[in-house]
């Protein structure tokens, strides 16, 4: 019963995204303030059924209902509760309707936090939301209805992707989705204000929060899903250039442009069409790579879905909306003025440099992702596109951006002297080069790539030190007062650049100093790897509730010192009879033990990994820092301030 | 060089061992210049069976055959290149994570840097246009 009343809940929440469009767009252009309203109240609607619908589809997990297929396909009773919940995103089907319910879950966020809007921008606004959630609605209903039925009922689910069982799944998705999907926000933004014809400051602002609350999602969502490959794929690998990964990576680098061309928008109201382009990008990336994650068309990690009828369908939206926004934006782009005026070299510039860098980048990690699929379908044979051909193509893009990340913080907006600015940051250049060339010797070995990968980042520390330096010098009251006192938004670039810095000091580390050993170990044995004793205590079973496993014992002692004890896992599940390695960590500041067991090598002899991961959690402390970088600039009174101004008026 | 540490964190390693009664721990293969060899170029091959993976991080059976495989061509004396296309000619382009630099790849290798430099032409062309637009704006302006 529960199931049909979801199915139910969802042909309403259709019938109410239609009502949300049709209402806020008739009512926004006849000027009419009565239906612009009912579209508001049918976009609540819509959330409250769609909510529904997923409150029932968890309520199906929660219940073991094994006669809706879906559960039966994703679940099963021997399931811990937690995971349960989380196999509501683990297909397919579950994973759109979270990707509807995140759009619902925004919506309701932008009815609630956008009364200071004018009212037909809003309904408009609003309208575009809808016509998405249409758009997904009838996915669901037509190829991917999670609350189809099994006849006869199964006795037992086949169980949940064992790679999806673990604590990290259960909040990747949706944080990943709250991301990917807030930037229908900024592309609900951009088409009203294309249809408006008109492209205010105040709209850079208001599109810019929206932008960077998403973006902070997206950021730490993809922060998740690395921290959980590092852990759970068991080769220690943080980052695969994969497929699904690239897929939530392009929206992040396109998305990280327009919170920056937003900047230009708002400060000097020039580059307001490419502003809205890279709106509309940023979303229609979104949708791409929804598309390329649920059609089928790859086959990785994570994609766990093939039906063509669905990979036609949402191909056929991603036309639609990608079509009709370029469309519209062809047709209403020259009415739109130019904005302030500034020089070749100047903050203006540069931001847009950055742009244009961060554009390429995304466009590059596209080709990569893309180009075996074409040459695939095209009948050209198959390759396989990986990390080295990311690697040789991406640190070069990168390069000049981190350079200019340095640079542009000095800039002024319409015009900057850069010789003035060079003779400022002679000592930062200095003491950076000179670091980063000897550093690597005092740890063992020096290679260009280490050399470069800390010059990036010590170029960012040291320019932002500067930076800081010179506004806390220049002021008279202390120090920290002073720091504490500076505008938010500064504190919040400053600190997102800096976890940039962080980030790439854990790559170049990893990369350059990892120590990766492959041995055979019997209990009893001991090794020394990189100065750490590692002695293998011996092995026990450990029943789980829905597996057996192994589990070995280490302990890892330095100079005669206990350390660590660790305990690498192997398991099998049950259900699927899928045999899955949990590694073991010590997580450091400077250094990770991380070990995984591989496999029984004959009496009681096991293939063991052990791995010395120097700096490996920068990596996700750095995206951490860009996160934080971003709740500070939202907590800019700048941006709170003028819209209570606003809503007074 | 990554080698040659291994090579002397082997010997400390033995040196060290020598001494104490307690049992030891064998790497997978005998010469550490060779695993060394082997890594880095199973790092750049793809784990066919695998989903997506190479062959250095997987552990199916298909891999650690293959790994066994590429170990002893190596001890053969055979050179990367010489093993990458023995591979390539078994598996065909598929099995290499880089792809080789041909016709058909041409666009994929070239694409990124061409992309950056005509992102940056744009934006120097459209710098330059608005700049006089500009201008011509505001001389109206001052006529008027």
């Amino acid at each position: 019963m529960i199931p049909e009343l979801g199915h139910f809940a969802l042909i309403l929440a259709l019938l109410l995204a239609a009502a949300q469009a049709g209402f806020s767009f008739s009512g926004a252009s006849r000027d009419n303030a009565t239906w612009m309203t009912a579209g508001v109240s049918a976009a609540r609607g819509q959330f409250v059924f769609t909510g529904m619908a997923f409150l029932s589809l968890a309520y199906a997990f929660y219940a073991n209902d094994f006669s809706v297929l879906y559960v039966a396909s994703n679940s099963n009773s021997a399931l811990p509760l937690q995971y349960r919940l989380a196999a509501i995103w683990g297909g397919h089907e579950g994973s759109i309707l979270l990707w509807t319910m995140t759009l619902a879950l925004w919506t309701l966020a932008v009815t609630l936090f956008s009364r200071h809007l004018p009212a037909v921008f809003r309904a408009r606004l609003i309208g575009t939301m809808g016509l998405i959630s249409i758009g997904f609605l009838l996915f669901i209903l037509l190829s991917s209805n999670p609350f189809d039925r099994l006849f006869p009922a199964a006795l037992d689910g086949r169980d949940l992707n064992p790679l999806l069982q673990d604590p990290g799944m259960v909040f990747h998705p949706p944080v990943l989705y709250m991301g990917y999907v807030g930037f229908s926000v900024a592309f609900g933004f951009a088409i009203a204000a294309l249809l408006g014809g008109e492209l205010t400051t105040e709209w850079a602002r208001w599109t810019r929060t929206w932008t960077t609350v998403a973006w902070i999602f997206l950021t730490v969502g993809i922060a998740f899903g690395s921290k959980w490959a590092y852990y759970e794929l068991g080769w220690g690998g943080w980052w695969f250039w994969d497929a699904v990964e690239n897929a939530s990576f392009m929206p992040w680098l396109v998305g990280t442009a327009l919170i920056h061309s937003l900047a230009v928008t708002e400060k000097r109201g020039a580059f307001k069409l490419w502003t809205v382009l890279l709106a509309i990008f940023t979303f229609s990336l979104s949708l791409l790579g929804t598309f390329l994650v649920r059609s089928g068309v790859l086959t990785s990690v994570h994609a766990f879905a093939s039906d063509p009828r669905r990979g036609v369908f949402i191909l056929g939206f991603l036309v639609l909306v990608i079509g009709g926004a370029l469309t519209l934006f062809a047709w209403r782009a020259p009415k739109v003025g130019l904005g302030g005026k500034f020089d070749l070299v100047s903050r203006e510039s540069l931001l847009l440099s950055n742009n244009v860098i961060l554009v390429a980048s995304a466009c590059a990690v596209m080709l990569g992702t893309l180009y075996p699929l074409f040459l695939d379908a095209l009948g050209m044979g198959k390759i396989s596109v990986g990390p080295p051909y990311f690697d040789a193509v991406f640190v070069p893009l990168m390069m000049p951006a981190m350079f200019l990340m340095g640079l542009a913080i000095f800039t002024r907006w319409k015009s900057t002297d850069l010789p003035a600015i060079a003779w400022r940051l002679k000592w930062a250049f200095g003491v950076s080069m000179i670091t980063a060339l000897l550093l690597p010797f005092t740890m063992g070995h020096w290679s260009a790539m280490i050399s470069l990968g800390l010059l990036m980042a010590l170029w960012i520390v040291t320019t932002a030190w500067v930076n800081v330096f010179e506004r806390v010098k220049s002021a008279e009251s202390a120090w920290w007062a002073t720091l504490i006192h500076l505008p938010r938004a500064y504190q919040g670039m400053i600190v997102a650049h800096l976890g940039v810095a962080v980030f790439i000091i854990g790559v170049t580390m990893v990369k350059g100093y990892e120590i990766e050993h492959d041995l055979r170990m019997s209990p009893g044995d001991s090794v020394l790897v990189g100065g750490y004793s590692f002695h293998f205590d011996g092995l026990s079973e450990l029943p789980g509730p829905n597996y057996s496993a192994v589990q070995s014992h280490f302990t890892v002692t330095r100079n005669g010192q206990l350390l660590a004890v660790l305990e690498p896992e192997k398991r099998i599940y049950t259900v699927q009879n899928n045999p899955m390695t949990e590694a073991a960590i010590d997580a450091g500041v400077f250094r990770d033990l991380y070990m995984s067991m591989g496999e029984p090598v004959g009496d009681k002899a096991w293939s063991v990994r052990i791995y010395i991961k120097p700096f490996a959690h920068w990596i996700w402390f750095g995206c951490m820092m860009m996160a934080t970088g971003g709740v500070l600039a939202l907590l800019d009174p700048r941006y709170r301030r003028r819209s209570k101004q606003e809503t007074q008026a | 060089m990554r080698s040659a540490l291994i090579k002397l964190m082997t010997v400390l390693l033995l040196l060290l061992m020598s001494g104490l009664a307690m049992a030891e721990a064998r790497p997978m293969g005998d010469d550490p210049v060779v695993e060394a060899r082997l890594k880095s170029l199973s790092t750049e091959l793809r784990c066919l069976v695998c989903q997506n993976q190479t062959l250095a991080d997987s552990s199916a059976p298909l891999a650690e055959d293959l790994r066994r495989e590429i170990r002893e061509l190596i001890t053969k004396g055979m050179t990367d290149q010489e093993i990458t296309a023995y591979l390539v000619a078994r598996y065909g382009d598929f099995v290499r994570y880089r792809p080789p630099l041909n016709t058909q790849t041409l666009l994929l290798w070239v694409g990124p840097s061409l992309l950056l430099v005509a992102g940056f032409a744009v934006l120097w062309g459209v710098l330059r246009r608005r700049n006089a637009a500009l201008q011509d704006e505001s001389d109206e302006g001052d006529e008027a």
